[in-house]
């Protein structure tokens, strides 16, 4: 069980959390523009790499905030939380 | 075995009785199940799981591999309990079932707690390092969870003639114990096992609460209770377990580890007649002191070296004890009973083997660290090839071996090594400096000598010499699974399953790692011992559940009408965590009596259902049409304040995730309606979008499912009922149109009113704050009774809207299905929507997608029926769709049902083929709107 900061609440326990998958995959600003290949990656390509991962969580039993973690898919350290808008250097 | 009058930590005053196979046994209290069957002379335990073999108790501590019970009675029988861990209390009754125990049939009738806590560190393990850590850890300042699986502390010292200090070990515990007790930081649990390490310092505990007192005297207490502590730092001072030897018949009733006799002599007094003691290195030297002082005969200790010196060596000889050097068994003979009446010795060089009768067998093949919970968040171990032991590799964030489980040996070693890991834990917690830390306790150990390389005596009979005695596994069996292929440690257990014992096969696994070398000609160090996984002890279902049983298992949410549905006898369904009438049953009908006869009073008259279920979300803001459009396939945001709109929504991937009605109640407001099962899912995606993607825009959103009761009065007369109840409101088609969204007051309840229809038929939805929903639906009831309104459930609603050719999220779809598979073209704006872009990816434009039909069967088929083209077919047939929905119908007198087709809206008219178990249905493929296709019913 995984113990996640949420950057509005502090740390907490992992069940009140929800996972929203790799962070900083934006939606597309202008999906006709992209070919039939461009969004196939958007849809259905995320990273699978072991080590550190920055991915989405959402504080969903707590203050409903999305917010993003920087994971070691390895190790399970979580290096750091920080808020949607945020890069991966801010993180704490 | 013997018990002697005045040794022990059992209480020689007070007799316990219990019942072991039916008959009454007495132990003292302080046994445990184990040591009180030993006592009372009890030999053989049971018979082995595959070889019914006779099978006796082999070491003191749960990692016996034979020592399991069935105990306890009726419902709260519990099965393969650790025989070592069941405290004798009188009205025990425990049964011989070794390696099989049987379930109860029945709900637990114990109790279950869990409880959650936090600290600075947790030590695992209250032997001499633990203990030490624990103190050191305390007075430094920190916060600290000391927790020991047995009822007392001190680990080894309980186990053993151990001296500290130039004072017995266990003035030195008492101490220790005290100073830990006065400290109000600390938290010790006794009789409480870590069983689970996880990410960030999660520790699982269970701690035994009641279950070691007699039910009488648990006070209505929980039997057990479940620790999730989270812990900045771990100390895992779990000691080391020893490994037995691989020789003939090794597995008979008396053979058994030395540190196990040592630990029956001292925990419970218990001893041997005659001893004879095989080792490879020192510690089993103790054995055979502690047995002589204790008068017991020992006629040699077996070595495996040729030349064994040391202290310990020099004290057993001095005490008399012949030392066989160089030497082994190679087997054991039987009693009548199948229990151990002698050993064979032999020269490891050669020569002829020599019988020696002796009742106990002591073996020692060396000490395994116990560093499971190192392993479960992926510590790794590697093997001092000298020493012949694991030892820790490398570390882990927060987490610090101590003592034994570090690989150290001698009792002051592990304490000062204890004390020290201790010092060092607080201060990565922030409490102290380890270097200005209170003194380190000294280390002055008896030096022990180099062990000899010992697993397997040579010239062992391979088929009766077990590696894994709780599986059966043998030589033989270990030779077989090498041979044929399965050279990783991994598969060999697998395939032998070695090593997958109840008790974790912690006596058999390194055994057959080394095994495994051997036939290899690798070095152990690169082939291992399988994983280690939690639990590190096993754990009931029961006791990991707790209390989250039946009604506290999930949450039950009810409308305020419910009341009324039980009294009125009907049927529930569950819709997500929600109850919902499936159908209102009267006299002796059943469900497909009731559904005809309550679509029948829709079509015909008027019915009435409690639609308060339905998700809703309040969205508010400047910008609320704006965010809508962008989810909406459709358009929202052109809709008139009261007004409403159907409305369907995609995933990215285009595929349909949620549909329902949005009403817009004031500029800047609308109600968002879902399904009963995607309320919350459609708020959360909602939410994502909004944070995450547009967070410029001025929306907010609430859930309002809860705060609004809503019945839906249904078919031609509900305008009739209406304005009986609501006489300050036009009904009429020309002031309340059809998607019409009015507020107003009904039944004397301020009311909101829609024109909404999921069944084809005039219909009014009315929602009141969730209080007055009772109210309300009495108030309907009572109007229209002139008119045979008739409540109906679930399974109407969906018969009338399938009539009508509605899809169901869930039912029709599977999210492989978009809303153009549905044949809701029209419903897809030309307009940028999440998931507008996937519609026309390449998979999206084929020409054979199953599409939404109506179907006419022969007969009715059951919903999920596979769909094939011919009726005359050989399997594999290529299967063109399946049925989705499938009812009778009243209002058609005749079967009906949706299904998706491959190409289906080209091949309406067609007739198609249902292969059931024992005959082939044609399917007619119809429209799917089979009921008032020109919609002149909606009006009235
Ligand atoms: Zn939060």
């Amino acid at each position: 069980m995984f113990q996640i900061r949420c950057p509005y609440c502090g740390p907490r326990d992992e069940p009140e959390f929800k996972y929203g998958g790799q962070a900083h995959v934006a939606y597309p600003a202008d999906p006709e523009a992209l070919s039939d290949e461009e969004w196939a990656r958007f849809l259905f390509f995320r990273d699978n790499a072991r080590g550190r991962y920055a991915e989405r969580w959402n504080h969903a039993a707590g203050c409903r905030r999305w917010f993003n973690v920087i994971r070691d898919t390895g190790t399970h350290e979580m290096v750091g939380s920080y808020q949607v808008g945020e890069q991966p250097l801010d993180a704490r | 075995m013997r018990r002697l009058p005045d040794r022990g930590r059992v209480d020689h005053d007070h007799r316990v009785s219990f019942t072991w196979d039916g008959r009454t046994v007495e132990g003292l209290r302080g046994d445990t199940l184990a040591s009180a069957l030993l006592a009372s002379g009890l030999r053989v335990l049971g018979s082995s799981v595959l070889m019914s073999r006779p099978r006796g108790v082999v070491t003191d501590g749960v990692c016996d591999p034979h020592a399991f019970a069935q105990v306890g009675t009726g419902d709260a029988t519990e099965p393969l309990v650790r025989m070592h861990q069941v405290e004798c209390h009188d009205g025990l009754v425990a049964e011989s079932r070794i390696h099989r125990g049987v379930l109860p049939t029945g709900a637990d009738p114990d109790r279950f707690e869990k409880r959650h806590a936090h600290c600075d560190v947790l030590v695992a393990g209250g032997g001499p390092a633990g203990l030490a850590a624990a103190l050191a850890a305390a007075e430094q300042g920190a916060r600290v969870v000391l927790v020991d699986d047995h009822p007392q502390l001190g680990g080894a010292v309980l186990g053993e003639d151990l001296i500290l200090d130039d004072a017995p070990a266990d003035h030195w515990v008492r101490h220790a114990e005290e100073r830990l007790r006065a400290n109000p930081d600390v938290t010790v649990l006794t009789r409480t096992t870590a069983f689970n390490v996880g990410d960030q310092g999660a520790v699982a505990l269970m701690e035994r609460v009641s279950e070691h007192l007699a039910p009488a005297h648990r006070g209505g207490r929980a039997l057990r209770r479940l620790w999730q502590v989270r812990t900045h730092q771990l100390v895992v001072a779990t000691g080391a377990t020893e490994r037995p030897l691989v020789f003939a018949d090794n597995d008979r009733p008396g053979v058994m580890l030395a540190g196990g006799v040592r630990g029956l002599l001292h925990r419970y007094g218990l001893v041997p007649e005659r001893c004879v003691v095989v080792t490879t290195n020192d510690s089993a030297y103790r054995t055979a002191i502690d047995l002589v002082g204790a008068g017991v005969e020992v006629p040699c200790v077996v070595d495996a070296r040729p030349d064994p010196s040391g202290p310990l060596v020099q004290r057993a000889r001095d005490l008399g004890v012949e030392v066989r050097s160089g030497c082994a068994v190679i087997g054991t003979d039987p009693d009548a009973e199948g229990a151990l009446a002698g050993v064979r010795i032999v020269g490891l060089d050669g020569g002829a083997e020599e019988a020696v009768a002796c009742d106990v067998l002591a073996v020692s093949g060396g000490w395994d660290p116990l560093m499971d919970l190192h392993h479960h968040v992926g510590g790794q171990a590697r093997w001092d090839a000298e020493r012949l032991r694991f030892v820790p590799e490398g570390t882990v964030d927060g987490l610090r071996l101590a003592g034994a489980a570090a690989g150290l040996v001698g009792t002051a070693a592990c304490r000062r090594d204890g004390h020290l890991v201790g010092l060092v834990a607080a201060e990565a917690t922030g409490f102290g400096s380890a270097a200005d830390g209170p003194a380190v306790p000294a280390a002055d150990e008896e030096p022990e000598g180099a062990p000899a390389d010992l697993v397997v005596v040579p010239g062992t009979d391979p088929v009766h010499a077990f590696v894994d005695q709780h599986r059966d596994v043998t030589i033989a069996g270990v030779e077989r699974a090498l041979g044929s292929g399965l050279h990783h440690v991994e598969h060999l257990k697998r395939y032998t399953l070695v090593g997958t014992g109840t008790e974790q096969g912690r006596t058999a696994k390194v055994n057959a790692g080394r095994m495994a070398a051997d036939r290899f000609g690798l070095p152990f160090a690169e082939v291992g011992v399988s994983n280690a996984r939690p639990p590190a002890q096993p754990v009931t279902f029961g006791s990991l559940a707790g209390r989250a049983l039946g009604a506290r298992f999930d949450p039950v949410r009810t409308t305020s009408i419910h009341p009324w549905h039980v009294a009125h006898g009907a049927v529930f369904e569950d819709v997500g965590q929600w109850k919902r009438p499936w159908y209102f049953p009267q006299g002796a009908e059943d469900l497909d009596a009731a559904v005809l006869r309550e679509c029948a009073a829709v079509r015909e008259a008027v019915g009435m259902m409690d639609a308060s279920t339905l998700g809703k979300i309040d969205v508010k803001g400047a910008d609320a049409g704006a965010f809508l459009d962008r989810l909406y396939t459709g358009v929202i945001g052109t809709l008139k304040p009261g007004r409403a709109r159907y409305g369907v929504m995609c995933k990215a991937d285009g595929m349909v995730m949620d549909d329902g009605v949005v009403l817009r109640l004031a500029d800047d407001r609308f109600l968002v309606t879902t399904t009963t099962g995607g309320a919350g899912g459609v708020l959360d995606w909602m939410e994502d979008f909004l944070q995450t993607e547009w967070p410029d825009l001025d929306v907010w959103l609430t859930s309002v499912t809860e705060q609004w009761a809503t019945v839906a009065v249904v078919g031609p007369r509900s305008r009739d009922v209406m304005a009986a109840l609501a006489p300050d409101l036009d009904v009429t088609q020309d002031a309340f149109t059809f998607m019409q969204v009015e507020e107003a007051v009904v039944a004397g309840l301020a009311a909101r009113v829609a024109r909404i229809s999921f069944s084809g038929e005039l219909a009014f939805e009315i929602s009141v704050p969730m209080t007055w929903g009772l109210a309300l639906w009495e108030a309907v009831f009572a109007a229209g009774q002139p008119f045979g309104i008739t409540p109906y459930g679930t399974e109407s609603m969906h018969v009338l809207r399938a009539e009508k050719g509605y899809f169901i999220v869930g039912q029709e779809t599977d999210g492989t299905v978009t809303p153009l598979d549905l044949g809701l073209d029209w419903m897809v704006a030309d307009k940028e929507f999440v998931g507008r872009r996937s519609l026309r990816r390449s998979d999206m434009l084929r020409d054979d997608r199953k599409q939404l039909v109506g179907i006419l069967p022969a007969e009715r088929l059951p919903e999920g029926s596979q769909l094939v083209d011919d009726e005359a077919f050989e399997i594999p047939v290529p299967m063109i769709g399946h049925v989705t929905s499938s009812y009778e119908s009243a209002a058609l007198g005749r079967p009906f049902g949706l299904a998706l087709v491959r190409r289906g809206r080209d091949r309406i008219g067609e007739t198609i083929y249902a292969p059931l178990a024992d005959r082939t249905v044609a399917v007619e493929i119809v429209d799917p709107v089979i009921f008032d296709q020109e919609g002149a019913r909606r009006d009235g």
